[in-house]
C-alpha cells in the first residue's frame, strides 16, 4: 500500500506535516509514504490517500492522533479504526463533477519528483512540439481558442504569433505568477502540485515564440512554491529538458525565478517587466508592447501559470480537443478557487459555459451558514459583485462581462447575507488605493477619494448625492488611469451600485446597514427572555458596558458599548441580536 | 530604534554575487532583509556603494514594495491576512483581538520585542479563513478565543 498525504500550502497550515511526521513514527515502511500536491478539496485538509493498487481509500481531516489507526489499517485491514476518516460520497463528488486539463496531476503525482511527471506522459508534448515547427505550434494553440487565463482571456496565439514576428535573436518567455488578487490561488496550486506542468508548457512557449530564456516571476508569499519549482528546474535540467540543444533538437533555453517583492500592480505585464529589471513596478505606456520591447527592451510575452498549465495538455491532444469544450467565445476549461461561505470550498476546474449555480451550488454544496446565498464576487480588485439573482450566468468571458464582473483569475468568493456590499466595495477600494503605484492622477488620488466617500457612507456620513458622485468618480478613473489596475479599479463600486443601490440608499439615508456589518450603523441588545444570566458576555466585554447578575438577564449600556461584537460571538444561547 | 553595530560583513556573498549583475537590486533587498530581518541603513549605503545605485533611488524601490522593513522586527512576526475570503469570514475580528492583546497597531512592534504586527495581503489560503501566519507557521479558521490561545503560548514559549 501507498500512503499519500496532500501537501500543498493549505494543507500544511491544516496540519498536513504533522500527519506525515506521526505516519513516519509508527511502524509503516517509510518507502511507501510520499506526499502528493493540493488535492483541491481544501476544506478538507488534512487528506491521506491510501493506494491499494489501483482502490483508492482517501480519508478526510486527519490529525496526527489518527496516524496509529492508519498504520494499523495498512498491517491487518483493520478498517473500523478510520472508518470514519472517509470521504463522504457528497464530498467525493466535488471531484467527480470536475474537468481537469489545467490540474490533471494536482493531488495525484508527488510534485518533487521528476519521475512521476514523465510517468504522467510529462514531456511527451515537448517533444512532440519540437518535432513540429514553431509556426505550427502557433497553430495548434490558435485552433484551442485558448485566451489568457489570467482574466482578460486574450487570445495567447496572438500574443505568441507577435513576439515570433518580431525580430531579433534575444526574446524573453515570461511567466507571470504574481497572483496577487485576493482570493485566487490556483496558480499557486499549480506550481506547488505539478511545477513541471509549468515548466513544460513554458518551454513549449518559448520554442514557438523562439525564446531562448524563460523567466518565471513569483510572487515571495508563496515559499512552498518557489521551492518546489526551484527543484523541478535542477531536476529538468539534470535530465537534460532544460538547457542546449533539448532533446537533441536545434532549441536551447535556459530558466530563471524572480520573486516579487509585494506589489499587486506587477500583475500588469509591463510593471512586471520593470520589476524583472529591479526597479519600482509602475508600468509603462503601451505601445510598444511587450512582443516588441519589453525585458531589457527585447521582445517579450507574458502569460500566466494557468495558460501555461493547458498548453501541454493541449499540444498532446490536440487544439480541437480543447476548443471542444466551452462556448463559442471562450474555450477549454477554468480553474476557480471558491470560498468564502461556502459549504466546499477549494479549486474547482471546469469547462466554459456551466453556470456560476454549478460552482457554487452544484459542486461548492451552497452556504454553509444557514443565512441565505446574496452575491459572488469575481475577479477580484478589478472585478465585481455578480447577484443571486443572475445565479445562472454562464461561465463565459462575455457573459461575465456583462454583468459588469470579469471572468478573472478566478477568485469567487461567496457571499451571504451577513456581508455588506458597501463594506465589501470599501474592502477593495482600500485594496487598491494602496495597491495604486501613483503613476496616474486619476487611479491615485481617485481611488483615494473614492475611499473616503465610502468610508463615510458606512459610518452613517454619507449625503444625499454620494452615489452619483462615486459613480462619476468612477467613469473619470477607468477614462484616466494608464493601467489595468486603474482602469478596473472601480468595478467593484459600480456593480454593487448597480445591484444593491437600496443598500447604499440606506446606509446614507436610512442611516442603517441591512447586512449589520457596519459597527457604526448597528447596536447590541440582549433579549431578555433568551438570555440565561451565563456572565460570559459580560466577562468578554472590554469596556464594562453589560451588567447583571448571575442567572439573570443581562443588559448592554449602549452609550459605553463600542460595538466590537465580542459579547455577540461570545453568546452561546443566541441571545445577543445586532440591530 | 536600532542601536545595535550592523556587521555589514555579513553581506559580502550577496554583493559578490549579484552587484555586478543587472536588474539584481530586488535581490540584493530581499537577501540583505533575509539576513538582517529588515534593511539597515548602513547595509544600503554598502549596496549602493557596490552597485552605483543611488541610495535615493534603492529607497525607492525599497518602499515601493511591502516586502521590505525599514525597522527590525520582534521575535515573532505575525502577518495576518487581509484577502477577501478572510474579510468575509470576520477576519476584522481577529485584527481588533490581536491589538488588544497586544497593544499595537498594524506595523508596530511591542515594548519587550516579541511580537510585530503586519496585515498582508491574500496569503491563498483561503479555504481556512481568517489566517494568520506568524515566522514560518500558518494558523487557519482563528476565532478571537483560538488567537488569544495561540498568542499566549508563543508569550510563554519565549520566556
Amino acid at each position: 500500500m501507498r500512503i499519500v498525504i496532500g501537501q500543498g500550502s493549505c494543507g500544511i497550515a491544516a496540519g498536513a506535516e504533522k500527519v506525515r511526521k506521526a505516519l513516519l513514527n509508527t511502524n509503516i515502511n517509510k518507502d511507501d509514504i510520499s506526499i502528493t500536491g493540493c488535492i483541491g478539496m481544501c476544506y478538507l485538509e488534512p487528506i491521506v490517500d491510501i493506494y491499494d493498487g489501483d482502490k483508492l481509500t482517501r480519508l478526510v481531516k486527519v490529525s496526527e492522533n489518527d496516524a496509529q489507526a492508519i498504520a494499523d489499517y495498512v498491517e491487518t485491514g483493520d478498517f473500523s479504526k478510520i472508518e470514519s476518516l472517509t470521504v463522504s460520497d457528497e464530498d467525493s463528488e466535488f471531484l467527480t463533477k470536475q474537468t481537469r486539463i489545467a490540474l490533471r496531476n494536482c493531488g495525484i503525482i508527488n510534485p518533487e519528483k521528476i519521475e512521476e511527471y514523465i510517468g504522467a506522459d510529462g514531456y511527451k508534448a515537448l517533444k512532440k512540439a519540437l518535432s513540429m515547427t514553431p509556426e505550427e505550434v502557433i497553430d495548434v494553440v490558435k485552433t484551442s481558442g485558448i485566451g489568457g487565463r489570467g482574466g482578460a482571456g486574450f487570445p495567447t496565439w496572438f500574443k505568441w504569433n507577435a513576439a515570433r514576428q518580431s525580430e531579433g535573436d534575444e526574446k524573453y518567455l515570461i511567466c507571470n505568477a504574481d497572483e496577487g488578487d485576493p482570493g485566487a490561488f490556483m496558480d499557486r496550486a499549480v506550481i506547488e502540485s505539478d511545477p513541471h506542468n509549468l515548466i513544460e508548457g513554458m518551454l513549449i512557449g518559448a520554442y514557438a515564440i523562439g525564446a531562448k530564456h524563460a523567466v518565471v516571476y513569483v510572487r515571495a508569499e508563496y515559499p512552498l512554491a518557489i521551492k518546489r519549482l526551484t527543484n523541478a528546474i535542477e531536476q529538468a535540467k539534470a535530465e537534460g529538458i532544460i538547457g542546449s540543444n533539448i532533446f537533441g533538437s536545434d532549441f536551447s533555453c535556459d530558466f530563471m525565478i524572480k520573486a516579487g517583492a509585494g506589489a499587486f500592480v506587477c500583475g500588469e505585464e509591463t510593471a512586471l517587466i520593470e520589476s524583472l529589471e529591479g526597479h519600482r513596478g509602475m508600468p509603462r505606456l503601451k505601445p510598444p508592447f511587450p512582443a516588441q520591447s519589453g525585458f531589457w527592451r527585447k521582445p517579450s510575452n507574458i502569460n500566466n501559470v494557468e495558460t501555461f498549465a493547458n498548453i501541454a495538455w493541449i499540444i498532446n491532444n490536440g487544439g480541437e480537443a480543447f476548443a471542444a469544450m466551452g462556448t463559442e467565445g471562450s474555450k477549454g476549461t477554468k480553474v476557480f478557487a471558491v470560498t468564502g461561505k461556502v459549504k466546499r470550498s477549494g479549486l474547482v476546474e471546469i469547462p466554459m459555459g456551466k453556470t456560476l449555480r454549478d460552482v457554487i451550488f452544484d459542486i461548492g454544496g451552497g452556504m454553509k451558514t444557514d443565512k441565505e446565498f446574496k452575491a459572488v464576487q469575481m475577479g477580484g480588485p478589478s472585478g465585481g459583485c455578480i447577484p443571486a439573482s443572475l445565479i445562472d450566468t454562464v461561465i463565459d468571458y462575455k457573459a461575465l462581462g456583462a454583468t459588469g464582473a470579469i471572468m478573472g483569475s478566478g477568485g469567487m468568493v461567496v457571499m451571504d447575507e451577513s456581508t455588506c456590499m458597501v463594506g465589501m466595495a470599501k474592502f477593495f477600494l482600500d485594496f487598491t488605493a494602496k495597491e495604486s503605484c501613483g503613476k496616474c492622477i486619476h487611479c491615485r488620488i481617485g481611488t483615494k477619494r473614492m475611499l473616503e466617500m465610502l468610508d463615510r457612507i458606512t459610518k452613517g456620513e454619507g449625503k444625499e448625492g454620494d452615489i452619483e458622485l462615486l459613480e462619476e468618480l468612477c467613469y473619470s478613473i477607468k477614462d484616466g488611469a494608464l493601467c489595468g489596475l486603474g482602469q478596473t479599479a472601480p468595478n467593484p463600486v459600480l456593480t454593487t451600485i448597480k445591484y444593491f443601490r437600496d443598500e447604499y440608499e440606506a446606509h446614507i439615508k436610512d442611516n442603517k446597514c441591512p447586512a449589520g456589518e457596519c459597527s457604526d450603523l448597528i447596536e447590541y441588545r440582549i433579549v431578555e427572555d433568551k438570555c440565561k444570566g451565563c456572565t460570559l458576555c459580560a466577562r468578554n466585554c472590554p469596556v464594562d458596558a453589560i451588567t447583571g447578575t448571575v442567572k439573570n438577564p443581562h443588559t448592554i449600556n449602549t452609550d459605553k458599548c463600542i460595538k466590537c461584537g465580542k459579547c455577540y460571538s461570545s453568546c452561546k444561547f443566541g441571545a445577543i441580536v445586532k440591530e | 530604534m536600532n542601536n545595535k553595530i550592523v556587521d555589514l560583513s555579513l553581506i559580502d556573498g550577496v554583493l559578490d554575487k549579484y552587484a555586478s549583475v543587472k536588474g539584481s537590486l530586488i535581490t540584493i533587498l530581499q537577501q540583505t532583509q533575509d539576513i538582517y530581518g529588515y534593511l539597515p541603513k548602513e547595509a544600503i549605503e554598502l549596496i549602493s556603494e557596490k552597485t552605483g545605485i543611488a541610495t535615493s533611488e534603492i529607497m525607492g524601490v525599497g518602499t515601493f514594495y511591502t516586502q521590505f522593513r525599514f525597522e527590525p522586527v520582534g521575535k515573532y512576526l505575525i502577518m495576518l491576512c487581509q484577502g477577501t475570503a478572510c474579510h468575509v469570514n470576520s477576519s476584522e475580528l481577529i485584527l481588533q483581538t490581536i491589538k488588544d492583546e497586544l497593544g499595537i497597531d498594524d506595523g508596530e512592534t511591542t515594548e519587550d520585542g516579541l511580537f510585530s504586527l503586519k496585515c498582508v495581503a491574500c496569503l491563498g489560503c483561503c479555504s481556512l479563513s481568517p489566517v494568520m501566519m506568524i515566522n514560518e507557521d500558518t494558523y487557519g479558521s482563528l476565532t478571537p478565543d483560538k488567537t488569544k490561545k495561540i498568542l499566549k503560548e508563543l508569550r510563554e514559549a519565549a520566556q
